[in-house]
């Protein structure tokens, strides 16, 4: 049962809930942004970006027992758009990002190296920091089915697309 | 590219070269080799990012880790990422102000830097 992607969707594929998996998924998100007129300049923010919504959807399959696919449909246009969709439980999406964001970053400069926080915790709120940081179009929210949560974000397009070779 | 992980010795620091991508899927060995690195007594170490192609939030958090292991320990991590690109994430997630960041390992060895006499004090 995996979510779907539109019909508009450019490319979308799904993958198991593997760290392995999110590497893969970076590169096609590159190769696809580059293909739909994203500026070079950009597509290193594209890369972060996919890997930490993919990192974070992995690591709440895990950590929840889902064997779930994970869902990532990547559309052109006049911009483009990347959307990743977990089978997390969806009141994880009443959460709007960056929420316990700058709690966390707080306890990272004022902890510093005497810091009691788990690697995990800390990394979650560094990942949502990084998505902000480098997205200004993000979206959180429960998936159109209601299943799980959808991390929508977009970039411009600032050339033609690249046609069919 | 994979995750390749070298250490050598440069005066009393020990220096960990990393080359690849840091990722959720990587992460896990370089926070392994870092613990090792930390009970084999390692103090003074020193990262080099220098040959790092991606950094995400899971090998930030290991960098973080270390620095707190290794400070409890009264040892000290000291990062060397020359390229503007890594340098950003760090800026983004305001761990810039945790690290002590260097160009070159030349620099991060040779210590002395404003930041680190300010953690020190």
């Amino acid at each position: 049962m995996t979510a779907s992607p539109g019909p508009s969707a450019t490319v979308s594929l799904t993958f198991v809930p593997d760290p392995a998996y999110v590497r893969t998924v970076r590169l096609v998100a590159a190769a696809a942004a580059r293909r739909a007129g994203v500026s070079d300049d950009l597509l290193d923010e594209v890369r972060l970006a996919t890997g930490e919504a993919c990192a974070r959807a992995v690591a709440l399959h895990r950590r929840l027992g889902v064997d779930d696919m994970i869902a990532v449909a990547m559309t052109g246009g006049t911009r483009f758009t990347i959307c990743v969709t977990d089978r997390g439980p969806a009141d994880d999406a009443e959460r709007e990002p960056g929420e316990d964001t700058g709690d966390i970053l707080a306890q990272v400069a004022a902890e510093s190296g005497r810091l009691a926080m788990d690697e995990e915790v800390l990394s979650a709120g560094v990942g949502l920091a990084l998505l902000q940081g480098v997205v200004s179009d993000l979206a959180v929210g429960a998936s159109s089915d209601g299943q799980g949560t959808e991390i929508r974000m977009s970039w411009p397009v600032q050339r033609r697309p690249r046609g069919p070779a | 590219m994979e995750l390749s992980l070298a250490t050598r010795s440069v005066s009393d620091h020990v220096v960990l070269e990393i080359g690849g991508e840091i990722d959720v899927y990587t992460a896990p060995r370089l926070r392994e080799r870092l613990i090792e690195m930390v009970n084999d007594g390692a103090k003074q170490v020193v990262v080099d990012l220098g040959r790092v192609e991606f950094l995400d939030s899971t090998g930030l958090g290991v960098l973080v880790g270390a620095h707190r292991r290794l400070r409890a320990s009264d040892g000290s991590l000291t990062l060397v990422c020359p390229q503007e690109r890594l340098r950003k994430v760090f800026r983004i997630t305001g761990l810039d102000s945790v690290f002590d960041i260097h160009d070159s390992v030349e620099q991060a060895t040779s210590g002395g830097s404003p930041q680190a006499a300010r953690a020190g004090a």
